[in-house]
C-alpha cells in the first residue's frame, strides 16, 4: 500500500472539464432576447450542482430558491414569493460558508434588482415581458446591419463582386471594414457553440481582395430629386451618407477641412493597417455616384471659411460628420515641453506624408487604446530606438484589441503597465528628457467590473524619453457649431437616435462627433441612418436594396473545425516599413472558413421571424 | 436541372426544387406536419426529415433544395427513428384526448401518429393550459397547440392582421394574441383562416350546436334555418358521397330530417341585397359629387369589421345594405312572421354559414331590426356536419327536397355570392338591366371572375364607365386600402371578401389539410348559376312579390329600417 499517489483525472472528470469549456462558449454565443428569470434559474441549477452539501443555506436554500423561481415562471407565484426569494437569498449570502453558496445567492439578488420588472410581469401577467427581438446574431451586432451570412455564402461560392455589392447595401466601405473593422459581428457568432466564431472580417477581406471596390460598379441611382444636401466632413460617416443620398437621387456636397478625403481612415489609421491605395478604392467607388467634393473647406466664421448659416440657406438638409480630431491633454507638469506630441498630431503628419523624425529616439507612448497601439507601431516603423507604452492599468485592462497589443509587443514595444504618468522632465533647452511615472498596484473592483489602481508605496519611476506621444483620446471641435446654435452635450454634438438635431430642422449629425471617438463601422452606420432620415425629411421614401441572390446552404455536417486566422508578415520584415502587414486568405482558406458559417439567416428562428433584411 | 437519387430512384428536377417536392414527383409522400406550402416552410416539427448518404445530420425535406448527386433516403432506419421520436415529443405536449376533439378523424397529428404506428409515448405529459375567452367566436385550446406556427403565418402573410404572435421565450415559447391582450380586444376580423390551416384541434369556432338542440326542444319556438351559398359546395365533403349526390336538395332533406320547421335559402336574401345595394349604387352614381368613392360591398362581416378597426374613415364608403344573413334574419322575423301570424319572439332564426365572423355579426346590437336578435344562432359548415353526424343522418339515403317557400327561391346571381367576384357580377347583371333596359349577355361580366387576389375591370353602363375592383383576402384588402388612401387607384365599386377566394374558402368551411379548395368550390357555384332557370336577382318572382306586398321599394322607408345599417363600430367589434 503506497502512502501517496499521483492523481490523474479519470474519463468522467476529463469529459466534464471539456463540457465546462463547451458551456462557456455556449454562453458567449447566447442570443439576445432571452427570459432573464429563466436564465437565472438555469445558472442557479449549475451553482447548486456545485454545492458540497455540508451547509444548510447552500444545500437546501439554493434548491428552495429554484422552486420559488419555477413558481414565478409557471405563473404560480405572488408578490410574497418575491419577498421570500429575496430573504432566502439574503440569508444564503450572509450565512453560507463558501463562495459556491454566497456567490450563487449574490447572482439571485443582482437579478432581483436588475430585472425586477420581469419577475413582476411573470407574477402579474403569467408571461414573460421579454419581447424576443429575433435576429441573426452577427447582423444584429453589426451597427450597420450588414447581411453577413449572405456575403459569407457568396465568398464561399467565389462570387466576390456579388459579395461586395451585398455589403454595399448597408456599408459603402467594404474595403475599410475588410481591413480594420473591429468586427463586433464575431462576438456572438453561433459557430462559437461548436468551436470558434467565423472569421467574418477575413471573409470580407477575401471579397475586396478578389473584387476591389473600385472595380465593382455601384447600383443605378434613383431619378434626381433636385434636392441638395451639405455634408460637413469627408470621413467614413459623411461619405457613407453621401453615397446613399446620391443613390436616392439627392445631390450630396461634401465639405472637407483637410486636403484629402477619408477622415480618421486616412489621418488616424497608419498605412500598414490600412494602405492608402485600398482606402482610395472605397472612396473612388463612393464618388462614382456623383457626390461633389470641396477639399480644404472649413466650416466656421473665420475669414476664408464657409459659415454654417450659409449652408443652411443654400441646402435642403445638412449632415454634420466632423469626427473627433482634436487632442486631449493629460494635464501634467511638463506637457508643453518640446518633443511632447499628441497622437492626432503624429498620425495626421504621417497621413499627410510628412512623418516626424523618430530615428534612434526613445519614444514613450501614453495610453492603452487602439490609437496608442497605432502610435507605438508607427514609432517603431519610423526608426525609434526604443518604444515604451506607459499605461496606468494592466495589459488586460487595455481597450485596444488584443491582436494590436500583441502586434506591438511582437514588433519590439515594451509595455510598462501600472505606470501612471506623474510629470514630464525637460532638459535645460525645454526638450523632453523623461516621463516620471507613479507605479500602481491593482485594487478593488468597481461597480462596472473594472479594477481600480492604487498608488504603490515606492518611489516615482523615471522612464527616459526623447519623444512622448499622448494617446489618451480625442475631442471634437465644437466651437463653430456651438456658435451656430447647435446643442452640445459633454463635448459632443447632441443628436437623436435618428441623427436629427432637436430644434434644428433639417440638420442631422452622426459619427464620432456625436458618439465621441468610436469605431469606423459605427460611423458608417450613422451615415446610413442619417441618409435614410434625411430622405424622409425631404419627403421621400427611397428604398435601398440589392438584387444579388444568396446561395442555398451547403448540406453538410457541422463538425468542429478550427478558425482560419489571417496571417501576418514576418515581424522582422514588417516593423521596418509602413507596408501592409496582413496577408489575405487563399481560395482554399476562404472556402473552408465560409463553410463554417452556420447560416443563421436560414436555420433557426430566422426561418420564421427576423430573417434577412433585404431592403431599408 | 439537378439529378439526385431518392430511395433508389433517380429523379431530375429544376434547380430550387425541395427534396419533398422532388420525392412527391416520383410518388413518395414524405410525412410532414408543420409544412404549409408558401406559408409555413420553417422546418420546425422535424417530421419530414430525410437521410442524406454520407451525412450524419438529417435534413428537413420541406426546406432543403435538391443538390446534384444527392442520395436521399426518406425512410432509412435513422430517418424513421428520428421522425418517430419527434412525433412522440410533440405528442408529449399535446392533449391526446382525441375522443372529445372536434378534429378527431381530421387531425394531421392523429393521422401521422397512427401511420407511424405510435401507440405509446415514453415521456411525461406536459400540457400547457392557458385560459381563453370562451364567449368569443374563435376558440384557442392551448392544450392542443403543437406550435407549428401556421396560425401566426397565415395571419401574418396572407391576411396580414398580425393577431397571433410568439409569446414567452425558450422552452415556454408559445402562441399568444399580439400584445398579450384578450382576443376580443385584438382587432381580429374572425376570418377563421387560422382555424382552417391549423393541423390539429387547437383552433376552432365556438361550439353553438348545443343551442340548436335547445331550440329544437323548445316547443314554443318555430325554427327557421337559412343556408349560405358556399355551404352547399362543401357540406358533403365529410360524408364521402359521390359529387352528383351532394345536391342542394339532399342538403335540404338532411336539415329537414334534423327537425327544422322551415329550411330556407340565404340566396333569397342575396337577391334582395342586389335590389337594395344595386339601387344604392345607381343612386350614388346619379349623385356622384355628393358621395364618397368608391362604394364598398358590405356582405362580408370580416371585411366590414376589418374596415371599422383599421380604416375607420372609409366606413361611409360601405354600402349601407346589410349582409344577406342579416337581411334574411330581419325578413324572417318581420315579413315571414307576419305571413304566418307569428311574432319575432316565436321564431328561432338559425343560419348555416361558411364563416366564423357571422357569429359576431349576428350578435351586433345593430342587427335587431325585428326588435329581437334577427339571427339567433349561427353555425359554421363544420358545425352543420357535426350536427348531421350527431343526428346519425346519412344524406346518401335521403330523397331530395326543395327549399321551403317563400324565402327559399333564388336566382343564379344569388348563388354566386359565395365566390370572389360573385357579388360584383350579380350587381352588374341587375345594374345593366336597370340602366340599359335589357338583360346583359351572360358573358358580359366574366372579367370579374377568377381566383386572383385583386381584379380590376371597367364596364360601360350607358354613358357611365364603371371602374370595378374585386378583392379577396385581407392582405390584399389592406393593400387596396393603402392604394386608395394614397390616391394610387380610383374605383367606383369595390367588392371585398375577407377570405381568399371568397366564402367558398371561408373560415367556417370543412378542413382539408394542405389543400386550398376555394377554387374548386367556386366552380360548383358557377355551375349552379348556369343551371338556374333565373339568373338575375331582379327576376326572382318571390322578391318582386316581397317588394309589392311588404317592402314597397328598394331604399324605401321599410327597407331602410329593416335592411340597412351605418356599420358603426360597436363594442363587440372590439
Amino acid at each position: 500500500m503506497s502512502r501517496l499517489k499521483i492523481e490523474t483525472p479519470d474519463q468522467a472528470q476529463l469529459t466534464v472539464e471539456r463540457l465546462y469549456k463547451d458551456l462557456e462558449r455556449h454562453i458567449i454565443a447566447s442570443p439576445p432576447g432571452l427570459c432573464p428569470v429563466d436564465l437565472q434559474l438555469s445558472f442557479l441549477k449549475v451553482c447548486h450542482a456545485q454545492t458540497c452539501g455540508k451547509c444548510v443555506p447552500c444545500r437546501v436554500g439554493l434548491g428552495q430558491l429554484q422552486k420559488l423561481m419555477e413558481d414565478v415562471l409557471e405563473g404560480r407565484a405572488t408578490m410574497k414569493t418575491l419577498d421570500l426569494i429575496e430573504s432566502t437569498a439574503n440569508n444564503i449570502t450572509d450565512s453560507a460558508d463558501c463562495a459556491i453558496g454566497f456567490e450563487a445567492a449574490h447572482m439571485v439578488l443582482a437579478g432581483l434588482v436588475g430585472f425586477r420588472e420581469d419577475y413582476i410581469h411573470h407574477i402579474k401577467k403569467g408571461k414573460c415581458s421579454v419581447r424576443a427581438n429575433h435576429s441573426i446574431p452577427c447582423v444584429a451586432l453589426c451597427p450597420a446591419q450588414v447581411d453577413i451570412p449572405g456575403y459569407v455564402a457568396l465568398v464561399g461560392a467565389g462570387r466576390y463582386a456579388d459579395a461586395v455589392k451585398l455589403i454595399r447595401k448597408d456599408n459603402p466601405f467594404p474595403t475599410a471594414c475588410a481591413l480594420i473593422c473591429e468586427h463586433p459581428c464575431e462576438a456572438r457568432c453561433r459557430r462559437s457553440m461548436i468551436d470558434a466564431p467565423v472569421n467574418i472580417r477575413g471573409m470580407k477581406r477575401k471579397a475586396v481582395d478578389e473584387a476591389p471596390a473600385n472595380t465593382v460598379p455601384v447600383p443605378e441611382k434613383a431619378a434626381s430629386t433636385g434636392k441638395k444636401v451639405a455634408i460637413i466632413g469627408g470621413g467614413p460617416s459623411g461619405l457613407s451618407a453621401a453615397y446613399y443620398l446620391e443613390l436616392m437621387g439627392h445631390h450630396a456636397v461634401i465639405f472637407e477641412e483637410k486636403a484629402k478625403l477619408g477622415g480618421m481612415l486616412r489621418y488616424g489609421i497608419p498605412n500598414y493597417r490600412f494602405p492608402r491605395v485600398r482606402l482610395q478604392e472605397d472612396i473612388d467607388a463612393i464618388l462614382s455616384t456623383g457626390a461633389e467634393v470641396h477639399l480644404n473647406s472649413r466650416i466656421g466664421n473665420a475669414p476664408g471659411e464657409i459659415s454654417f448659416d450659409e449652408l443652411r440657406a443654400k441646402y435642403d438638409a445638412i449632415y454634420i460628420a466632423i469626427g473627433a480630431h482634436t487632442d486631449k491633454k493629460i494635464g501634467i507638469e511638463g506637457e508643453d515641453s518640446h518633443g511632447v506630441m499628441s497622437a492626432v498630431e503624429m498620425l495626421r503628419a504621417i497621413g499627410d506624408e510628412n512623418p516626424p523624425d523618430f530615428k534612434d529616439k526613445n519614444v514613450v507612448v501614453i495610453g492603452g487604446g487602439n490609437v496608442a497601439m497605432d502610435c507605438t507601431r508607427s514609432a517603431i516603423r519610423l526608426g525609434a530606438k526604443k518604444v515604451v507604452i506607459a499605461y496606468r492599468r494592466r495589459q488586460d485592462d487595455m481597450t485596444a484589441l488584443p491582436e494590436e497589443i500583441e502586434g506591438a509587443i511582437a514588433e519590439g514595444a515594451e509595455l510598462y503597465g501600472l505606470q501612471s504618468p506623474h510629470h514630464i522632465e525637460a532638459d535645460e533647452n525645454g526638450n523632453v528628457a523623461a516621463l516620471w511615472a507613479e507605479p500602481q498596484i491593482i485594487g478593488p473592483i468597481d461597480a462596472w467590473g473594472r479594477a481600480r489602481t492604487i498608488r504603490k508605496k515606492v518611489d516615482l519611476e523615471r522612464i527616459p524619453a526623447d519623444i512622448i506621444v499622448v494617446a489618451i483620446g480625442q475631442g471634437i471641435e465644437i466651437a463653430p457649431f456651438e456658435e451656430a446654435g447647435i446643442k452640445i452635450k459633454k463635448g459632443t454634438i447632441s443628436a437623436l437616435a435618428s441623427s436629427e438635431l432637436a430644434n434644428n430642422e433639417g440638420v442631422f449629425a452622426g459619427g464620432d462627433c456625436v458618439t465621441g471617438p468610436a469605431t469606423v463601422i459605427r460611423a458608417i452606420a450613422a451615415g446610413k441612418v442619417a441618409a435614410a432620415n434625411i430622405d424622409e425629411y425631404l419627403g421621400f421614401q427611397h428604398v435601398i436594396t440589392c438584387d444579388v441572390n444568396i446561395p442555398e446552404p451547403i448540406i453538410d455536417d457541422k463538425r468542429p473545425c478550427g478558425r482560419i486566422q489571417i496571417a501576418l508578415e514576418e515581424t522582422g520584415k514588417r516593423k521596418k516599413t509602413f507596408e501592409p502587414i496582413e496577408c489575405g486568405l487563399t481560395d482554399q482558406e476562404a472556402c473552408q472558413e465560409a463553410g463554417r458559417c452556420l447560416r443563421c439567416d436560414k436555420f433557426g428562428i430566422s426561418a420564421l421571424k427576423g430573417g434577412r433584411t433585404t431592403k431599408w | 436541372m439537378v439529378t439526385l437519387t431518392i430511395d433508389g430512384q433517380q429523379v431530375t428536377v429544376p434547380e430550387g426544387t425541395t427534396i419533398m417536392q422532388a420525392a412527391a414527383s416520383i410518388g413518395i409522400e414524405i410525412p410532414r406536419l408543420c409544412f404549409l406550402k408558401d406559408i409555413n416552410e420553417i422546418s420546425a416539427c422535424k417530421v419530414c426529415v430525410v437521410e442524406i448518404q454520407g451525412k450524419q445530420k438529417l435534413v428537413t425535406s420541406c426546406s432543403t433544395a435538391c443538390q446534384e448527386g444527392l442520395v436521399v433516403f426518406t425512410n432509412s432506419p435513422k430517418a424513421r427513428a428520428v421522425r418517430r421520436n419527434n412525433v412522440e415529443l410533440i405528442l408529449s405536449q399535446h392533449d391526446c384526448l382525441c375522443a372529445t376533439c372536434v378534429r378527431s378523424g381530421n387531425c394531421s397529428l392523429q393521422k401521422l401518429s397512427n401511420d407511424l404506428g405510435i401507440y405509446d409515448i415514453p415521456y411525461e405529459r406536459q400540457i400547457e393550459d392557458v385560459p381563453w375567452n370562451q364567449e368569443f367566436p374563435l376558440i384557442r385550446d392551448s392544450k392542443k397547440c403543437i406550435k407549428c406556427m401556421r396560425c401566426l403565418q397565415i395571419c401574418d402573410k396572407v391576411q396580414k392582421l398580425h393577431i397571433w404572435d410568439l409569446e414567452n421565450t425558450a422552452s415556454r415559447t408559445t402562441i399568444g394574441v399580439t400584445g398579450g391582450v384578450d382576443i376580443a380586444d385584438a382587432n381580429c376580423s374572425l376570418c377563421g383562416q387560422c382555424i382552417t390551416h391549423c393541423p390539429v384541434g387547437a383552433l376552432k369556432e365556438r361550439n353553438d350546436v348545443p343551442k340548436i338542440y335547445d331550440a329544437l326542444a323548445d316547443e314554443s319556438k318555430v325554427t327557421v334555418v337559412q343556408v349560405a351559398p358556399a355551404v352547399r359546395t362543401a357540406w358533403a365533403e365529410a360524408f364521402n358521397i359521390p359529387a352528383e349526390m351532394a345536391t342542394e336538395g339532399r342538403m335540404v332533406a338532411a336539415l329537414k330530417k334534423v327537425g327544422f320547421d322551415y329550411v330556407f335559402d340565404t340566396n333569397y336574401a342575396a337577391d334582395v341585397t342586389i335590389w337594395e345595394e344595386g339601387t344604392e349604387l345607381l343612386e350614388r352614381l346619379a349623385n356622384r359629387d355628393r358621395n364618397v368613392w368608391p362604394m364598398f360591398t358590405s356582405c362580408c362581416p370580416g371585411w366590414v369589421s376589418f374596415l371599422n378597426m383599421n380604416y375607420k374613415e372609409f366606413v361611409p364608403n360601405l354600402s349601407t345594405t346589410k349582409s344577406p344573413q342579416q337581411i334574411f334574419g330581419a325578413l324572417t322575423k318581420t315579413f315571414f312572421a307576419k305571413q304566418k301570424g307569428m311574432e319575432a319572439k316565436d321564431i328561432c332564426s338559425i343560419s348555416i354559414m361558411p364563416c366564423v365572423s357571422k357569429k359576431r355579426e349576428a350578435a351586433l346590437m345593430s342587427m335587431r331590426a325585428s326588435g329581437k336578435q334577427d339571427v339567433d344562432i349561427v353555425l359554421t359548415t363544420r358545425e352543420l356536419i357535426r350536427l348531421l353526424k350527431s343526428e346519425h343522418i346519412n344524406p346518401a339515403t335521403l330523397p331530395e327536397v326543395p327549399f321551403d317557400n317563400p324565402l327559399g327561391s333564388s336566382t343564379g346571381a344569388a348563388v354566386i355570392f359565395g365566390v370572389t367576384g360573385g357579388v360584383m357580377e350579380a350587381a352588374l347583371r341587375t345594374a345593366y338591366k336597370v340602366v340599359m333596359g335589357e338583360e346583359a349577355p351572360m358573358d358580359a361580366f366574366l372579367n370579374v371572375r377568377g381566383h386572383e387576389g385583386r381584379k380590376e375591370a371597367e364596364f360601360k353602363l350607358g354613358d357611365v364607365t364603371l371602374r370595378t375592383c374585386t378583392v379577396s383576402g385581407l392582405g390584399n384588402a389592406r393593400k387596396l386600402m393603402e392604394d386608395l388612401k394614397a390616391g394610387r387607384v380610383r374605383y367606383d365599386f369595390v367588392e371585398v371578401m375577407a377570405c381568399p377566394g371568397g366564402c367558398v374558402g371561408g373560415g367556417g368551411q370543412p378542413i382539408h389539410d394542405g389543400e386550398e379548395l376555394a377554387c374548386a368550390r367556386g366552380q360548383k357555384l358557377y355551375a349552379l348559376d348556369e343551371a338556374r332557370a333565373l339568373r338575375q336577382s331582379h327576376n326572382n318572382p318571390d322578391v318582386v312579390e316581397l317588394y309589392n306586398k311588404f317592402l314597397g321599394k328598394p331604399l324605401g322607408e321599410l327597407s331602410e329600417k329593416l335592411l340597412h345599417t351605418d356599420h358603426v363600430k360597436e363594442k363587440n367589434y372590439q
